[in-house]
């Protein structure tokens, strides 16, 4: 994982006054946190495992998009390699704001067993990350539980806080 | 300062190594004991000057000359029978004798044999391509290329294919450390921010097995949560359920207590 610093307590990630309008307006938003599909390797087997009738993201109101501009999550399963980072840089910015991004997995989080010349070292390296999921691959339960932590995240915030960059901007 | 190593081998040598330990050699006959071979030798000899033959696993292999490449595949193509060209590979020996092993891999589906042709580049020396008698040579010979630096003549299209383009470096030369040296390291964050953010960034943490506990900015030790870059603490925290203990509206909280398990399914 990458080595900067984060305070999350300075840039309004963490408990704040909210309004009734607040508590309604993020409601709404965490209760359809549609998800980019971004399958990069094998976790994105388990991702469409938790998107189907099985586990069924959608009782969360998670729907897979396969466009940036209609997603509110990147779900980053998978192997980043430095080929590819570019990429993703390039569709985390075309995602509308407020967005956020669930890491998923060994590869995701931290390059996993693939210490070479050709996969990023942690994706948060190249996109600001909310939630690190382990495993390898991590079960579609863990994927629900990662979206219902982030929820519960979402509920946390203020809605009209200012729109800070987290960073890496 | 650290003490000087040479590091032309340097992704060759193994962190542990058994003295007792002799790699296994496949066994080499000569070319005489199958008949197919002996005939398709002598006609091979005929025509190209051999520096070495014999069979391995049942393959016939033949070393010729660099400069013979693209002869020796169009005449096993055209007189041996051999109408397919299965791999291109090129092995990288230039630290223990400064050349490139070249090998062409062949089947021949009349005869059901195969056959294995080889040579020697060294690392100045261009190789011929022989994508006029084979398609397959196209991305074989490119790939040889991009990850060995091996440069091949007369090719259509010779472009890296498997590393970005503006790679620096053969990640399968013996010399390129396994980690990747500065540029390759630095490659995504260069790219994508520029080389002035590498100090926000910070380097990678290529020690997988370091796991410091007191380290709150990049672990988080189970159970002892707290938040990222705070002071590690002793106390014992609670992580809290998925869902705020009054609830949400309209979603309804699964209990434990209310889940029935199943004895059959239904």
């Amino acid at each position: 994982m990458a080595q900067h610093k984060v305070n999350y307590a300075a840039e309004g990630g963490l408990p704040v006054v909210l309004t009734t309008v607040d508590k309604l307006v993020q409601w709404g938003r965490s209760n359809s946190v549609w998800a980019l599909t971004y399958g990069l390797a094998c976790c994105a087997i388990e991702m469409m495992a938790a998107g189907a009738s099985r586990y069924d993201f959608d009782r969360f109101g998670t729907i897979f998009r396969a466009s940036p501009r209609q997603a509110d999550i990147m779900v980053v399963a998978g192997t980043l390699t430095k080929k590819h980072a570019e990429f993703i840089r390039r569709l985390y910015d075309q995602m509308a704001e407020p967005k956020w991004v669930i890491s998923m997995g060994s590869c995701a989080n931290t390059g996993g067993m693939f210490n070479t010349y050709a996969t990023v070292q942690g994706v948060d390296r190249i996109i600001p990350v909310d939630i690190y999921l382990p495993g390898c691959a991590p079960r579609p339960e863990t994927l629900q539980f990662a979206l219902m932590m982030l929820q519960k995240q979402i509920r946390r915030e203020s809605a009209f806080r200012a729109l800070k960059p987290k960073r890496l901007v | 300062m650290r003490e000087y190593k040479p590091k032309g081998d340097v992704q060759a040598k193994a962190y542990y190594s058994d003295r007792f330990w002799v790699a296994p050699q496949l066994p080499t006959f000569s070319v005489d004991s199958d008949e197919i071979f002996a005939e398709q030798s002598k006609k091979i000899n005929e025509n190209f000057e051999v520096i070495k033959e014999y069979i391995q696993t049942g393959h016939l292999v033949v070393e010729v000359k660099a400069e013979d490449n693209k002869d020796a595949v169009a005449f096993f193509k055209d007189e041996l029978g051999y109408n397919f060209l299965m791999e291109i590979a090129a092995v990288d020996f230039l630290e223990k004798r400064g050349v490139f092993e070249i090998v062409y891999e062949m089947l021949s589906t009349t005869t059901k044999k195969r056959a294995r042709i080889k040579c020697c580049l060294r690392e100045n020396q261009a190789l011929e391509s022989v994508n006029d008698h084979f398609r397959m040579a196209d991305w074989s010979e490119r790939e040889m290329y991009d990850l060995s630096g091996v440069k091949i003549n007369n090719h259509p299209y010779l472009k890296r294919i498997i590393m970005p383009d503006d790679w620096q470096g053969h990640p399968l030369r013996k010399d390129y450390p396994m980690i990747g040296d500065e540029a390759a390291q630095w490659y995504e964050v260069d790219k994508i921010f520029g080389k002035e953010y590498r100090d926000v960034i910070g380097p990678e943490n290529r020690d997988q097995a370091r796991v410091d506990r007191f380290d709150t900015q990049r672990y988080s030790k189970i159970k002892h949560e707290v938040p990222k870059g705070a002071e590690f603490s002793d106390t014992k925290t609670d992580f809290g359920d998925y869902q705020e203990k009054d609830g949400v509206f309209l979603v309804t909280k699964l209990k434990k207590e209310d889940s029935v398990q199943l004895k059959e399914r239904r």
